[in-house]
């Protein structure tokens, strides 16, 4: 078996070595961008009303990542995004991210390297990176169909699960759409932190499956794992873990169009469902290190419908649950106070073009026991290089 | 278990090393280079289509399956020209194919091979989703298609350099038919010098300049921003002034503001193939222009 091993890793050092070769004698790589680089920039800015006030927000028994609030009491500007991005050789494609809140200092959302020239279905990733788990994880926010992710991608994931490492993703040569993925992390984000075992603590696998279904349908399904390492990570400011969050994700997308043109009508229905695994030492707030052991788990599911040309309606609801970690946790985060989190929401909005958007929304949101009732008005528009959006 | 992992192990080393049929694969982004490549390639291509006559080309999600079928493609035809920037991009990133990367001989644009019309000199978005390098529908003219086949059949060689005979052949016979096909649809579209027409999106501007067809009015007041009321009926007070003899819309394209207008002014709707596969007569690169001649003198009448 280890023979067959070395065949296949001599065969790609051997084209790497052949691609070095190559890049030093041919000229310069035509690039089919019209700009090089492609630069972009988003723009978005919130009206947001709550019956609650969000500041103080929380999910009943969660300790919550950074940036998890679900937005700000009237006008404000949301997260400005300014991205660079190009082939950089025949062998490499780069891209930069930097997000720039309206009330916070900037900071790099993604900036990786990527492979172009390997083949065979293999691409390699490194840098600073969204994780390939799960389906939302991947999605900037600008492409997202809510002004807010899921409940269980704020609960466990900490909005969006970004970190610096490396990336592996293989690609079947089938008709049916097979990849697979591998991600060795840092482990400085959350559901991770403090850069656990020297900086290379946290991992993650997972496998999509996707095709067509006629010339109307097509899907995309998938499973993920993810193995975070925490030391010391601050929740809420006051509170700390230390230990292991264990994360599987079963996500499932299935799109719908007439003829498979989506200008006019069009449908989509996405659903996830995460559980996390905790295990480790929890710390409240002024309290002493207490070990901690419990599950939590979450599901969403939405559906978006494009009805006619530029105008979208959407609805979505969301449900957590985690296990009562014992009486030790009460009147702490972790005291889920009898209640299991649920959210629903619905939505509209308008494209002027495929470049502006302006959407409303509203949720009804039981992250806590008593309803908040959540209202949004919010634009968000691109300027610069056209973008190509993922599935 | 230790066996049946090697038989996995042995599986896909197998399956990475040997493309499975000895064909050149074909990935075509358009209906129009999927049919040049059946010409051109004959029985040694086999082509994917990634879009149908009745699907925006514009407006494609980069779904799984075409980064599957992407994987395994030796070469790439798409229009180029930005046409595609909305979903090609991705498919590329995913596919993890480096034969049909840009700068490799797999990597097909057409409007590469042919002076565009309509180049911008600036870019502002304020005109609508307007493309920098020029009007990519080149496929609306044949002159450009036999452009195309000629820089097609060189790539076709240098792929598969062992048929490099055999796709001169094809080429050679496809040009002599495609010349002689020309001369006649010029012939027979004679009549329709002059005539003046009304367009939904900037798609036909190769056509109009080859048969001499006029364009007064075009639906989509900035292209790519769908026809609005507002502009709709400045178009009718328009052609109320200055009748135009048809209204023009691609296999695609939605139907309902064309037959707004035609109610109105009693100007039939002619519907146009467009490509490959967008009315049953244009059931290849020459019933494509043979459908939307014989369109356009029903239409005339």
């Amino acid at each position: 078996m280890n023979r067959f091993l070395i065949s296949i890793c001599s065969r790609y050092v051997q084209v790497v070595i052949t691609m070095f070769a190559v890049v030093c004698s041919a000229s310069a790589a035509q690039s089919g961008n019209a700009f090089n680089p492609s630069i972009s920039l988003i723009l978005n800015g919130t009206y947001g009303a709550f019956s609650k006030d969000p500041s103080v927000y929380g999910i009943s028994g969660f300790p919550l990542g950074e940036e998890s609030e679900p937005g700000v009491e009237g006008f404000s500007l949301g997260e400005t995004e300014l991205s660079i991005s190009a082939n950089i050789d025949p062998n490499w494609y780069g891209a930069f991210t930097l997000a720039m809140p309206g009330d916070g200092s900037p900071g790099v959302e993604n900036a990786y390297i990527q492979s172009t020239s390997i083949g065979d279905g293999l691409t390699l990733r490194g840098g600073r990176f969204f994780s390939g788990i799960g389906y939302l994880n991947e999605r900037h926010a600008h492409t997202w169909d809510f002004i807010d992710t899921a409940l269980p991608y704020r609960a466990l994931l900490g909005t969006q699960y970004g970190d610096d490492g490396i990336q592996i993703r293989w690609l079947a040569p089938t008709d049916l759409f097979v990849e697979a993925g591998a991600e060795w992390m840092r482990g400085d984000s959350f559901p991770a932190g403090g850069g656990a075992n020297s900086g290379r603590g946290t991992w993650s696998g997972f496998i999509h499956l996707g095709g067509d279904v006629g010339s109307s349908h097509s899907w995309r399904a998938g499973l993920s794992y993810l193995s975070a390492k925490a030391i010391n990570r601050e929740s809420g400011a006051t509170d700390f873990f230390t230990g292991t969050s264990k994360i599987l994700i079963a996500d499932l997308v299935w799109k719908w169009a007439p003829n498979g043109n989506t200008y006019r009508r069009n449908f989509k229905f996405q659903a996830e469902y995460l559980q996390s695994s905790n295990k480790g030492d929890f710390t409240p707030g002024g309290a002493s290190a207490t070990p901690y052991s419990a599950t939590s788990s979450g599901w969403y599911a939405q559906g978006v419908y494009q009805f006619m040309p530029r105008w979208r309606v959407a609805i979505r609801h969301d449900q957590l649950k985690t296990d009562d970690p014992g009486v030790v946790f009460n009147n702490t985060t972790l005291d889920k106070q009898g209640h299991n989190p649920k959210r629903d929401s619905v939505m509209i909005d308008h494209n002027f073009s495929e470049f502006s958007r302006v959407r409303l929304q509203y949720n009804r949101d039981q992250s806590q026991p008593k309803v908040d009732n959540q209202w949004f008005l919010q634009y968000t528009m691109s300027l610069g290089a056209h973008g190509a959006h993922l599935f | 278990m230790k066996e049946f992992m090697k038989n996995i192990v042995m599986l896909l080393a197998i399956m990475a090393m040997h493309p499975v049929s000895a064909n050149v694969n074909v990935f075509a982004c358009e209906p129009e280079w999927g049919a040049l490549a059946k010409e051109l390639g004959g029985s040694r291509v086999s082509v994917y289509l990634a879009t149908t006559a009745f699907q925006d080309p514009h407006h494609i999600q980069a779904r799984p399956s075409l980064i599957a079928k992407l994987r395994r493609a030796d070469l790439l035809i798409c229009t180029g020209a930005e046409l595609e920037i909305g979903w090609l991009p991705i498919l590329l990133r995913q596919a993890g194919n480096n034969r049909v990367q840009p700068g490799q001989p797999g990597n097909f644009m057409a409007t590469k091979h042919v002076t565009l019309l309509d180049k911008l000199t600036s870019v502002d978005r304020s005109q609508g989703d307007v493309h920098a390098s020029g009007n990519p529908h080149i496929q609306t003219d044949p002159r450009k298609i036999a452009k195309v086949a000629k820089a097609l059949t060189a790539t076709l060689a240098k792929i598969d350099t062992t048929h490099s005979v055999e796709y001169d052949r094809l080429y050679r016979d496809f040009d002599k038919r495609w010349q002689a096909a020309i001369s006649r649809w010029e012939k027979d579209a004679a009549p329709l010098k002059g005539v003046k027409v009304v367009v939904h999106h900037k798609s036909w501007v190769y056509m109009m300049k080859w048969l001499g067809i006029k364009v007064v009015a075009s639906l989509e007041a900035k292209p790519g921003v769908p026809p609005g009321a507002g502009h709709l009926s400045q178009i009718l007070s328009q052609l109320r002034t200055e009748p135009a003899q048809m209204i023009i819309r691609a296999a695609y394209q939605e139907g309902r503001p064309d037959r707004w207008l035609s109610e109105r002014t009693k100007i039939p709707v002619v519907v146009l193939p467009f490509t490959v596969g967008g009315t049953d007569q244009a059931s290849d690169l020459f019933g494509l222009y043979d459908s939307t001649i014989t369109n356009l003198l029903k239409g005339r009448q």
